[in-house]
């Protein structure tokens, strides 16, 4: 009844179309790679120019335990983003974690330092669990729920700190050494946090409840048609990143000594900017947690940065949300590159 | 013969659904349906767009649960809850619209939750991709298993799901129109494929609206319509037409297309167009009134030259005039504003809003004319939605459902009146008729003829033959990115087009 033309099985081109396309492909991504780190080496550059501090042991050794507490609240926001979700609650998080937990020491001096440690992920892993069953069973969009998570845990922060606050002098010593123990000049907690996030690439890469979450993010009515259970794996994502952010908090508080009810205020727009810079894509599908570290690396050297020159803290926010915003267009030009690109590289068969 | 034939009456039954029923709301998408499929044969089941097919499908897939009826396979009775249950059920569905993970590889989007795993449950990729490059070549297919699906055409977006569904090594195999994106020579293929699962005594299902694929593979017929079981019987029992007025109900008249208005003015003009490695100096003209066919090969560079004469793909060198005015490149809105519709390839994708009401999807290529001082008049907007869709016999509940509740059909159709209703001088159309149902098919080149008699100028891009000796004055055939031949319809034969079409080293007009 209708005959169809018949179409040539020969390849267009005489090349090989397939190397040329993953070269193509992993060139892009490593481009951005690359990227970060030519920015990076340039305000290192500039920066120790203009303030040689900059370069200083002590100097490099905040950045790094910056970089840490943040790459921690990346591996979690980095699963949720992937799976087309935002966790926006880990600021809040972060600090009614390191509250809780630093301020067993206020009531009882003498308490295990596990004790104070599993007290901060599980306050974390309680606040990311409520966002996961609003979520994956609630249908809420992340947005929403997180949003409104973060005023709430914050409020709840305020509620508890009240009047008071932790103080160094009121902490053991043994639990300020957490941030502060290294060796060869390297934070110790930050090479556990970067074995973390070696761990977290290898598990996202090679196990298909890592897989699930970049199909969820991919193509959501898909992923529940190859029988994906998304419900189930976006919760475990929101409680690993709640989780992830009641550790960093009790990181932080180990760090900074002091604690009020405004630790980690407005970190949730630096996690997403780092993130989102390191290559994750912001509508979830593709990203990599390495890439998220490099990214939370990237914008506390800048912080740094600014701090070291004299430049307000204000400036903070204002460079992240900049730099999310390049990121971002910088995203778009180039999955729409790489669709031209293995679009071209197709054309054997197929229009 | 007849002992052979005996034989196969008594192949086991593999799967069966009686008295289906399924309702969405208002809408009774099945009403009774039944269906047997047998081992080792392929069984198709036909109806017009929206007579249930696909909800059947999904019925069987786990993804709905009927309102009623009763399925069994492998002679126990079996309620499907989901579509995990399903795949352990060994049922593989091939559904009508691709759902695959763009950013994913083609391997793991094959595998996605089936994966080949080593110690510690850790993914096996070697392993995973050897056996997905074996699946491709089996189809005849060149892809890198590694390759991410970002990108990929229909025609291989669909090749990856016929991979999947092999994956399975299911023993019913479930083919929501797996042909409607494919060549004919990834058809023959596919064909091929279904062959050699008969032979290992698979039970197959095969939906199209291509009834010679279906007289060519296909052992036994079902027919559906408005929801219910029509027939049930051997294709060598019905003939074709016995099959269409099963179909549609009625006896469908074709009438012959024939576009005899006199031709106008130039309306589209294409010099010398050209994009580096893709197509090269492509130069043709379409009057006004004029239906000029693209034809070739599927991978020719019709697709291309279209989208790049409408602004969105972006070419090298040449030039687009329409009515005179030349335009920019890569500049889609002054195409429209001049005129140009483009019906595309890749509905779905390019031309709808899954979430907007029908209503509103027909109307948003005609928003000036809809509007009055910037509001939209939603009445003009529901009125001029029913008016096409009853002219393309669009199958819907109500005109302000979302377009995702239509089926597979009866979305293209919407696509098409949208660019219809916009009343445009120079009508592109990618594939009109491609997944579209034996009845309308007429009235879609009837519409199409009828805007040439009006004096729109016409360029249609077609794999089917039939339709472009139906529709076209002129021909032009392309191949590998260039114009070579140019054929008057009284001139044109199905076998000199397919000659100029493969042919290489052949007369270039
Ligand atoms: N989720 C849904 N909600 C509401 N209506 C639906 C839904 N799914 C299908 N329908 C309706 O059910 C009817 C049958 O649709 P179905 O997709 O099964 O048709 P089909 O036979 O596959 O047609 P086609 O040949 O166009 O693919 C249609 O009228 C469609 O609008
Ligand atoms: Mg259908």
């Amino acid at each position: 009844m209708s005959t169809a033309i018949e179409s040539s099985t020969q390849p267009v081109s005489a090349s090989p179309v397939v190397p040329a396309e993953r070269r193509a492909t992993s060139l892009i991504l490593r481009a951005r790679e690359f990227g970060i780190f030519g920015v990076l080496f340039l305000f290192v550059l500039f920066t120790s120019i203009a303030q040689p501090r900059f370069l200083s042991l002590q100097n490099i050794k905040f950045i790094l335990i910056d970089t840490t507490v943040f790459a921690l609240l990346a591996i979690g926001e980095t699963l949720v983003i992937v799976s087309r979700n935002v966790d926006l609650s880990v600021g809040s998080v972060l600090g009614v974690a390191a509250f809780v937990s630093s301020n067993l020491y206020q009531i009882d001096p003498g308490i295990s330092i596990i004790v104070v440690f599993a007290v901060g992920i599980g306050v974390g892993l309680a606040c990311g669990l409520g966002n996961g069953i609003l979520v994956a069973f609630g249908k809420v969009p992340s947005l929403v729920v997180t949003l409104a998570t973060l005023y709430i845990i914050r409020g709840l922060d305020v509620l508890i700190v009240g009047g008071n606050q932790v103080v160094a002098n009121a902490l053991p010593s043994s639990f300020l050494a957490v941030a502060s123990g290294s060796v060869l000049g390297i934070p110790v907690i930050s090479i556990i946090v970067a074995a973390m996030v070696l761990l977290a690439a290898y598990y996202l890469r090679n196990f298909r409840s890592g897989r699930d979450l970049y199909a969820i993010g991919s193509n959501p009515s898909a992923a529940q048609l190859v029988g994906i259970p998304t419900s189930k794996r976006v919760l475990i994502a929101f409680v690993i990143s709640g989780a992830l952010a009641g550790l960093a908090g009790v990181i932080w508080a180990s760090y900074y000594g002091t604690i009020n009810s405004t630790a980690g205020n407005g970190y949730e727009l630096q996690v997403v900017a780092a993130v989102v810079v390191g290559g994750v894509a912001i509508f979830g599908g593709s990203g990599s947690v390495v890439g998220a570290a490099i990214g939370a690396l990237l914008l506390n050297t800048i912080n740094s940065a600014l701090y070291v020159l004299g430049v307000s803290a204000f400036w903070d926010q204002a460079i992240a949300g900049l730099l999310l915003l390049v990121a971002i267009s910088l995203d778009k030009g180039i999955a729409s590159y790489l669709a031209k690109v293995l679009r071209g590289r197709s054309r054997n068969h197929g229009a | 013969m007849t002992a052979d034939h005996n034989a196969d009456d008594f192949k086991a039954v593999a799967l069966s659904l009686q008295h289906a029923r399924k309702y969405f709301g208002a809408v009774h998408a099945l009403e009774d349906a039944t269906i047997t499929l047998r081992k080792g044969e392929a069984h198709a089941l036909v109806g017009e767009n929206g007579a249930g097919k696909s909800t059947l499908v999904k019925i069987l897939a786990g993804v709905h649960v009927p309102d009623s009826g009763v399925l069994e396979i492998r002679g126990q009775q079996i309620r499907l809850n989901s579509t995990r249950e399903a795949i352990a059920a060994g049922v593989a569905v091939i559904y009508q619209e691709p759902t695959l993970f763009p950013d994913l590889s083609i391997a793991e989007n094959v595998f996605m939750e089936r994966q080949p795993t080593r110690r510690f449950g850790r993914i096996d990729y070697p392993t995973m991709e050897r056996s997905v490059e074996e699946i491709l070549a089996q189809l005849g297919i060149k892809l890198d298993p590694r390759r991410l699906c970002l990108g990929l055409s229909i025609a291989e977006q669909q090749i990856v799901e016929i991979a999947k569904a092999l994956s399975l090594k299911a023993e019913i195999v479930i083919m929501d129109e797996p042909t409607a994106a494919l060549s004919s020579a990834e058809v023959d293929r596919l064909l091929a494929v279904i062959e050699s699962l008969k032979r290992s005594n698979v039970a197959i299902m095969f939906i199209s609206h291509r009834l010679e694929e279906v007289y060519r593979i296909c052992k036994r017929v079902t027919v559906m319509r408005d929801g219910r079981y029509v027939l049930s019987d051997a294709t060598s029992n019905v003939s074709q037409d016995q099959l269409v007025r099963a179909m549609v109900g009625r006896d469908l008249e074709i009438r012959s297309a024939t576009s005899d208005a006199p031709t106008g003015a130039e309306m589209l003009k294409v010099e010398h167009l050209t994009e580096e490695g893709v197509f090269s100096d492509v130069s043709f003209s379409v009057r006004a009134g004029e239906v000029v066919a693209l034809a070739g090969l599927v991978g020719a560079g019709r697709t291309e030259v279209a989208t790049a004469i409408f602004g969105i793909r972006r070419y090298d060198f040449g030039a687009v005039t329409v009515g005179g005015k030349r335009l920019r490149r890569g500049a889609p809105l002054e195409a429209m504003r001049s005129g140009i519709g483009l019906v595309p390839e890749d509905r779905r994708q390019q031309g709808l809003v899954m979430e907007m009401s029908i209503a509103r999807n027909v109307g948003l290529g005609s928003m000036k004319k809809l509007s009055h001082f910037g509001l939209l008049n939603s009445g003009r907007e529901n009125s001029l939605a029913q008016e096409w869709g009853a002219r393309l016999q669009l199958k819907y509940g109500r005109i302000g459902d979302s377009v995702e509740t239509l089926s597979g059909g009866n979305q293209q159709k919407v696509v098409l009146a949208k660019w219809l209703a916009r009343s445009p001088k120079v009508l592109i159309v990618d594939e009109p008729t491609r997944g579209i149902d034996v009845g309308t098919k007429a009235e879609v080149h009837r519409l199409i003829l009828e805007l040439a008699r009006q004096g729109v100028a016409v360029l249609v891009i077609s794999s089917e033959l039939p339709e472009v000796l139906a529709l076209a004055d002129r021909i032009v055939v392309m191949r590998e990115g260039r114009l070579v031949r140019e054929f008057a319809r009284k001139d044109a034969t199905e076998e000199l087009i397919v000659e100029a079409a493969t042919v290489s080293g052949g007369v270039a007009a």
